[in-house]
């Protein structure tokens, strides 16, 4: 098949797809350059829900204990209670259904790949990225534990971080993520979602 | 280069670059001996404002105690009071970066990728990008959390000494200039199934938001250009997302990178800082849009009225569901309404000025305004809203960090008092 003008036209504005059979992209010619595979693989930090990009590597509580007194301690306290420099992150657990819910990562927070996603890409300030993917397995193994979401020998990896169900996962609306996108079927109304 | 040189020397040596400039003999010597010579405070080279005019950014910037030299901002708000027009200068833009700094970034290192579930991988430089068509969009951009009873204008909003500033600062409006994302999007051929994209920003902590790809194709923007100039670095210099009419945790600055993908991905902001909570301990999550808002910002909280007699009650009011189609203005309360007149350009998911002439007879009088946009959404009072969330209005007294909603926009009143002064009167 042959892209015609037309039809590049259309693909550019997104109406349209011309397909893989083109070696070159419609419209502008040869803008960009294509990444290696590690290229990809060096800057995409993004892990889904489905952990599909998580890479290799496994850590369990124990294996977490030097590095988040070394690491970690610091800002969120030694037992991970918080302080003005940083966040709560272990404990907490309140009511929701009050003005004045409890927000702490055990009680809120819908998806255990957030946390592997965001102590990779944001942890520790200034040091960021100097943590092993091992590392990363092992800090959120022991936040989960000592959040009481997952037992104490638990290993996690790419196959078990994103089977782990968050106790507020089903705290949210719509629930389904396939629902998330499209605001008018949402019901939502000049900036407001039921 | 020596700074002791007396402003004379430096004056005539300005001068002969200049007329360099304007003879085209930019040779590199003379190029580089003008950029390097010229102090940013010459007005010639770069301009100032008057001495006479102050109005700046207010919020605060904390040292983060434990790892030293890092700071943190709270958000800077922009002095909507003296506001005029429609644009903001990119100086007095608002800010919120989650307390990150901006990276000092090259322009000519920069680089976007962009990859997932598309036929063609691609990296762009900044040079690559600037080669595209581009296209110039007016756009306001606002927190979701302008004007809400938390966050950063949580703790004002309660005080009766709140400024238009304090309550609704975290919203502005510019000139943006850049490529629309469809057309990035089109170069590298999105794949059937692909429903999102997740966006990427260059600075630590690395900011990604999710956004359905509904929305990326319809009127995202890459932008490189604010109000006729490069971004500013707090801006996301060199290249920002702009997602027209959307909260402005959408809009990553410095971006790096977009993933194009079939769910969204559920970033540590999106999923733990911004949903909304209900009374019922459900969250909403992803409300994106902002809703039809307006505000007074002369005569507004902490300004003082003269003699008597004749003013131009003026504001603001925009939707992010599109353009402003309507704007009352009430100087009783709320218990009559008179239209105001709508200053051109009126254009969709920008800000939009409007003005009332009004005769002050030296009585109290409680000034507010409502917007009305073209689809037909009205901005609500707070009785209204708080029976949308199924709250009472004590909800929105509660302490700030607790009454966490964002897309408040509850009409905002102004008590003018007999002695002329005026105040913040919402809670």
């Amino acid at each position: 098949m042959r892209c015609s003008s037309l039809l590049s036209a259309l693909a550019v504005l997104g109406l349209a797809e011309c397909s893989v059979a083109f070696a070159q992209a419609p419209g502008y010619g040869n803008l960009g350059r294509a990444p290696s595979r590690e290229e990809i693989q060096a800057w995409n930090q993004s892990i889904g829900p489905q952990g599909k990009e998580l890479p290799p590597g496994s850590g369990t509580a124990k294996q977490a204990e030097e590095i988040f007194a070394a690491k970690c301690a610091a800002c969120h306290g030694p037992n991970g209670e918080g302080s003005q420099a940083a966040p709560r992150l272990i404990g907490g657990r309140g009511a929701l259904n009050t003005p004045t819910p409890s927000r702490t990562l055990a009680n809120y927070w819908p998806f255990a790949t957030t946390v592997w996603d965001y102590i990779n890409r944001a942890m520790p300030p200034k040091q960021e990225g100097s943590l092993s993917a091992s590392d990363v397995y092992a800090l959120t193994a022991f936040i989960l534990y000592r959040n009481e979401i997952i037992p104490e020998g638990q290993v996690l990896d790419a196959a078990s971080l994103p089977k782990v169900k968050m106790p507020n996962r089903d705290g949210f609306i719509p629930d389904r993520l396939e629902d998330i996108h499209s605001l008018r079927a949402r019901g939502c109304n000049a900036g407001h979602c039921p | 280069m020596s700074s002791k040189r007396s402003p004379r020397r430096q004056f005539l040596k300005n001068g002969a670059a200049l007329a360099s400039f304007a003879a085209g003999a930019i040779s590199s010597s003379s190029g580089k001996l003008f950029a390097a010579d010229v102090p940013s405070a010459d007005l010639h080279a770069y301009g100032q404002r008057s001495r006479f005019e102050n109005d700046v950014r207010i919020g605060s910037l904390a040292l983060w105690p434990i790892v030293p030299g890092a700071r943190r901002d709270y958000g800077f708000r922009s002095p909507l009071q003296d506001s005029m027009g429609i644009i903001t200068p990119a100086s007095l833009h608002f800010i919120i970066s989650h307390g990150h700094e901006p990276p000092d970034i090259d322009s000519r290192d920069h680089q976007l990728m962009i990859h997932g579930m598309v036929d063609r991988p691609l990296i762009f430089t900044l040079d690559e990008i600037k080669r595209l068509p581009s296209v110039s969009r007016l756009h306001f951009l606002e927190c979701h959390g302008n004007s809400a009873a938390a966050g950063i204008t949580g703790e004002p909003r309660k005080l009766t000494s709140a400024t238009v500033q304090d309550t609704h600062g975290l919203t502005s409006c510019s000139v943006w200039t850049g490529v629309p994302l469809t057309l990035l999007l089109g170069q590298v051929g999105v794949q059937k199934g692909a429903s999102w994209i997740v966006a990427e920003g260059s600075e630590t902590g690395r900011h990604t938001k999710s956004i359905p790809l509904e929305k990326a194709m319809d009127d995202c923007l890459l932008a490189y250009g604010q109000n006729g100039e490069a971004l500013r670095p707090e801006q996301g210099y060199p290249l920002r997302l702009l997602v027209p009419g959307w909260q402005g945790i959408n809009n990553v600055k410095w971006l790096r990178r977009i993933y194009v993908v079939d769910q969204p991905y559920m970033a540590m902001m999106e999923s733990t800082k911004y949903p909304s909570p209900r009374l019922d301990g459900k969250s909403r999550w992803f409300e994106s849009e902002m809703g039809p808002k307006s505000v007074i910002t002369r005569p507004s909280g902490g300004q003082q009225l003269g003699s008597r007699g004749f003013y131009e009650i003026t504001g603001l009011a925009w939707s992010g569901g599109g353009a402003v189609r309507r704007v009352e203005v009430s100087v009783d309360g709320g218990r009559t309404w008179k239209d105001a007149q709508l200053q051109q350009p009126i254009v969709p998911k920008a800000h939009t000025r409007f003005g009332l002439s009004w005769t002050w007879n030296g009585e109290e009088a409680m000034l507010q305004s409502r917007c009305t946009d073209d689809q037909g959404h009205v901005q609500p009072t707070l009785a209204e809203l708080s029976k949308y969330w199924g709250v009472d209005a004590d909800y929105f007294r509660l302490p700030p960090t607790t009454a966490d909603m964002g897309n408040f926009n509850s009409i905002q009143p102004w008590k003018v008092s007999r002695d002329g002064s005026v105040s913040n009167a919402l809670l």
